[in-house]
């Protein structure tokens, strides 16, 4: 399979995803350059945490009018798999394959944590290892966290089982609607999500529950 | 229009640009002449106490810089280490105090993004941000401003760039009701056979901008960096530099990309006094001559003119050296990341500096005295007077041991940061083996089993009330911090935060404590390699208390051994390795629970056994014996027992007993650690000689001591955690 991680100016955790990619596939992933009009044919597309484009003007926007994202909406639409976190989230929502919009903090201040998560939907491309229900820990480190959508568009989004992550009841760090803390398109191989799944993917680190996510979806593209 | 250098040099134009009369003298004879009004500019920023440590430089050099560790010591950019296997650690530590005092945000985030850069020119990658902060009383009306303006800086600049910040310190006093303290730390890695220094050789190479454009700010920052506060330094905003942090990690990225290449001769960040002072100290460095054309140079503001352009202190910009012809693939390189690029000027064989500006020459000086020829200062100093003993009958209405434990759990000194450090991204990058909260913060070298630990510490109330001990115990402290996770101390930064040293009881307060500090980096092998002094930190004639805050650097060769500082199991016995004097004076009982602000000794730090009981957690922890480690400081034994419960929500019992100084002493060399049964033995034969106190035992979730008194981990972790955010939301 061939991976791809998009490197915007101003990306921060594009080293930390590919490492993570490298460790459950055997390979480095490509890394995209934001300028480059033409990316290979990929499997799996990784929208990395940072802060593209210093997030001037509105996080994420920037970025998704940048040349390479007309490229990964167009594998996405062909059937490849998309991975945003963080900034990447943001990135997702701003150019349309996901709906709804990150606000800033309810706290009005940037949170760097760790969160713990429900997998509400184990059945999207990146969450089949996990128990339908089981509680992970992974951190999150945003400003703009703070899932918003509209009435129908939750409805929506409850109605079709796409709300792929939650913050456990009393720790939604940053006022997200309905605790949401992840999301997918309607196929379940789009998904965006605020925590970080790559910064705690080996037990050095204090634990290992986000390594699921990239050994996940290698298992379902494989 | 007449040219600025037209300008009559008057002795109010001298005085305003900071220079004595004497000085100015000194700057006539070096020149041959008056220097016109932009060179006039140029010597006052090169010859101002923050970059050419007048006052500093005379003690600075009894300081121990060597050991077989160092690869550079001060200097540089940056202090470098070797840690093994063709790694160095490059770090230092940098004051911004007075700009964030009038501008907390972007005077907090400037600091950070200038101490990256510094780290970044010698070819390192920066990979751990930390800072010591302080304030004034919690209750001061500007407080709470600048606390939250200085946080959100200092993450909005680091979480933006991408490096994590892992650790520090936050402390309150008054004295830093009119002068608060910003010093940021950055540790970075790089391959030993690729440091960068900022020599600039090679006569005709070109001298190349890079980074952001050039604009008015920070405009003799450093003079005001210089300079004593008063009621209105509010006026002195405009000489606030504003960052881009998106900017700089452009310019991370471009330069890394350049340094894989062999183009670079030399580079330096235009730090405070900008292009003035990177160029002047490369081409001193190097031994050669510079000329620049300032019409060159990338500006964001229309009709500077050449001084304003030579001081600015415009953030994000570098200086270097390539040699001749590698430009083409520079640029491409700095292109590609969006960024300036910009010849503006070669080295020349001259030992001048010469600058062209619209058609003008603007400036012709000689490099030597500019780079180091202002004076160097012995000012009159006089010892601080010895400090008065604690007097016994003060304990006679103090409260009760457990009022005066919660007392101090919830001071301004122990309370939980998390309030703070929740702001900062503590974990990009994926190396954060230990982020805030423990002793020592420990990032892991990438791509290998090695981590670093990293500590900041300073006791101002201790270096108050006695300069030398106050010195010797920062070091000391940091040194254990360090040992406490496992690592081996290697080396120190330090940043020395004073009042005026035209005071000599304040110059005395500094020579005290560089004396300890020089002693303690001796015996305990633990060389300083960077640092920054920052003096006049004074509002109204007020000083600071005595700040030499200490950054300390150690390694671990295997991260999976490393341990934090809270109980992990219950049933593991708790020692205290350590004599116990029970050492009151200056303690944080004196001053929070008995409200008692009299001038007291500090204990006594008996260096030789820091060395041994250092020795004894590091080599312990290497086989395996140690659950926890906590070194004993503020609020004594009790407050670390306390602290030891909390992380993991695990009580203890306590069998031991003493009276208030037993408990609350704050003697030196002390640590408390947890084993587990079955190896108590073998650690206790490893001890030896150390003297060693069974204290007790981990168990449930109530920490009991004494013969009868106890209390709950959760009430224990609600007013630990209560504290900041209850000030913060006050």
């Amino acid at each position: 399979m061939q991976a791809a991680v998009i490197v915007f100016p101003g990306s921060n955790c594009d080293r930390d995803v590919a490492v993570c990619l490298e460790a459950a596939t055997g390979q480095a992933p490509i890394m995209a350059w934001h300028g480059d009009a033409n990316l290979p044919k990929c499997d799996l597309i990784v929208l990395p945490g940072g802060f593209s484009y210093g997030d001037y003007l509105r996080c994420g926007s920037m970025a998704a009018n940048s040349p390479i994202m007309r490229e990964v909406v167009e594998q996405a639409h062909k059937g490849a798999s998309v991975l945003g976190i963080c900034n990447g989230f943001q990135v997702l929502t701003e150019c349309g394959l996901l709906p709804g919009v990150l606000m800033q903090n309810k706290g009005l201040n940037f949170v760097c944590r760790n969160t713990q998560l429900n997998v509400t939907n184990n059945k999207t491309a990146f969450t089949s290892l996990y128990g339908a229900g089981e509680e992970i820990t992974i951190p999150v480190a945003h400003n703009e966290g703070n899932y918003f959508a509209d009435d129908d568009t939750l409805k929506q989004l409850q109605d079709e089982d796409r709300i792929a992550l939650t913050y456990a009841k009393g720790d939604n760090p940053n006022g997200a609607c309905l605790d949401i803390a992840g999301i997918s398109d309607a196929s379940g191989r789009i998904v965006g999500m605020m925590p970080h799944p790559e910064r705690r993917a080996e037990a050095t680190l204090g634990g290992d529950d986000g390594k699921r996510m990239f050994s996940g979806i290698v298992e379902v593209l494989s | 229009m007449s040219h600025i250098n037209d300008t009559p040099i008057t002795d109010e134009l001298v005085a305003e640009h900071g220079l004595t009369p004497d000085e100015f003298q000194m700057v006539c004879d070096h020149m041959g002449r008056v220097p016109n009004y932009t060179e006039l500019g140029v010597f006052s920023v090169m010859w101002s106490e923050h970059c050419s440590y007048k006052s500093s430089r005379k003690w600075l050099k009894k300081l121990p810089i060597s050991g077989p560790q160092v690869i550079q010591g001060p200097g540089e950019n940056a202090g470098v280490i070797d840690i093994g296997d063709g790694d160095a650690a490059v770090f230092k530590m940098e004051s911004h105090n007075h700009p964030s005092f009038i501008e907390p945000y972007q005077g907090a985030a400037t600091g950070v993004g200038g101490i990256m850069r510094d780290v970044f020119t010698m070819g390192a990658r920066p990979v751990a941000n930390l800072n010591a902060l302080r304030f004034g009383a919690p209750d001061h009306p500007k407080t709470r401003h600048l606390v939250a303006g200085v946080v959100s800086g200092i993450g909005g600049y680091g979480n933006c760039m991408g490096v994590p910040t892992v650790g520090g310190e936050i402390n309150f006093d008054p004295s830093y009701n009119g002068n608060n303290l910003v010093n940021a730390m950055c540790v970075g890695v790089a391959r030993t056979d690729k440091i960068f220094y900022a020599a600039a050789t090679g006569i005709g190479s070109p001298v190349v901008y890079v980074g952001s454009k050039t604009g008015r700010d920070g405009i003799h920052g450093a003079t005001m960096a210089s300079a004593e506060f008063d009621d209105a330094s509010e006026e002195k905003r405009p000489t606030v530099q504003v960052g881009d942090p998106f900017t700089e990690k452009l310019l991370l990225e471009a330069c890394q990309e350049l340094m894989a290449s062999d183009a670079i001769i030399g580079i330096q960040d235009m730090g405070a006094a900008g292009l003035t002072s990177s160029s002047v100290e490369m081409a001193d460095k190097g031994g050669v001559g510079i000329v620049l054309n300032l019409d060159k140079v990338p500006v964001r503001e229309t009709h500077m003119t050449g001084y304003e352009m030579l001081l600015s202190e415009s953030q994000e910009r570098m200086l270097m050296v390539l040699k001749p012809g590698r430009e083409p693939e520079a640029k491409a390189i700095f292109d590609r990341w969006g960024l300036d690029f910009a010849v503006i000027g070669e080295l020349t064989d001259t030992n001048r500096m010469v600058v062209h500006h619209a058609g003008r020459e603007i400036a012709d000086m000689p490099l030597g005295p500019l780079a180091d020829g202002a004076p160097e200062y012995d000012r009159p100093h006089v010892p601080t007077p010895k400090a008065a003993d604690f007097n016994a009958a003060w304990l006679d209405t103090a409260p009760d041991t457990l009022s005066a434990l919660k007392t101090l759990m919830g001071s301004s000194e122990v309370a939980s940061r998390r309030w703070v450090y929740e702001q900062y991204d503590s974990m990009v990058m994926g190396d954060t083996v230990a982020g805030p909260g423990g002793d020592a913060a420990l990032v892991r070298v990438h791509g290998t089993h090695k981590g670093l630990a990293m500590s900041t510490d300073v006791n101002p109330r201790y270096c108050f009330a006695d300069p030398v001990e106050g010195g010797k115990q920062a070091v000391a402290e940091a040194y254990r911090n360090i040992c406490a996770v496992g690592a081996k101390p290697l080396a120190i930064t330090n940043c020395l935060n004073f009042g005026n040293p035209e005071r000599p009881e304040i110059m005395g307060q500094f020579v005290g404590c560089l004396e300890g500090m020089g002693e303690a980096g001796k015996t305990l092998d633990f060389p300083v390699v960077s640092g920054n002094v920052s003096l006049y930190n004074e509002t109204n004639g007020t000083g600071i208390l005595p700040t030499p805050a200490i950054g300390g650097v150690g390694l671990i060769q295997d991260l999976n051994k490393a341990i934090g500082n809270s109980f992990t199991q219950n049933g593991q016995v708790i020692y205290l390795l350590g004599q116990t004097k029970g050492h009151l004076g200056s303690s944080l009982y004196q001053r929070d629970v008995l409200d008692n602000h009299e001038i007291v000794a500090p204990p006594r730090v008996d260096l030789t056994l820091e060395s041994a009981h250092g020795h004894l957690v590091r080599d312990a922890i290497d086989q395996g014996l140690l659950a926890a480690a906590h070194d004993v400081s503020d609020g004594g034994l009790l407050v670390a027992l306390a602290e030891m419960c909390l992380t993991h929500g695990i009580g203890a019992e306590i069998d031991t007993d003493g009276d208030t100084g037993y408990w609350f002493g704050e003697d030196q060399a002390r640590y408390v650690v947890s084993v587990a049964a079955d190896k108590a033995e073998a650690f206790e034969a490893l001890a030896g000689d150390v003297s060693l106190t069974r204290l007790g035992k981990t168990s449930g979730n109530t920490l009991t001591f004494g013969s009868s008194l106890s209390i709950s981990v959760s009430e224990l972790h609600d007013i630990y955690e209560g504290w900041f955010p209850a000030l913060m939301s006050s």
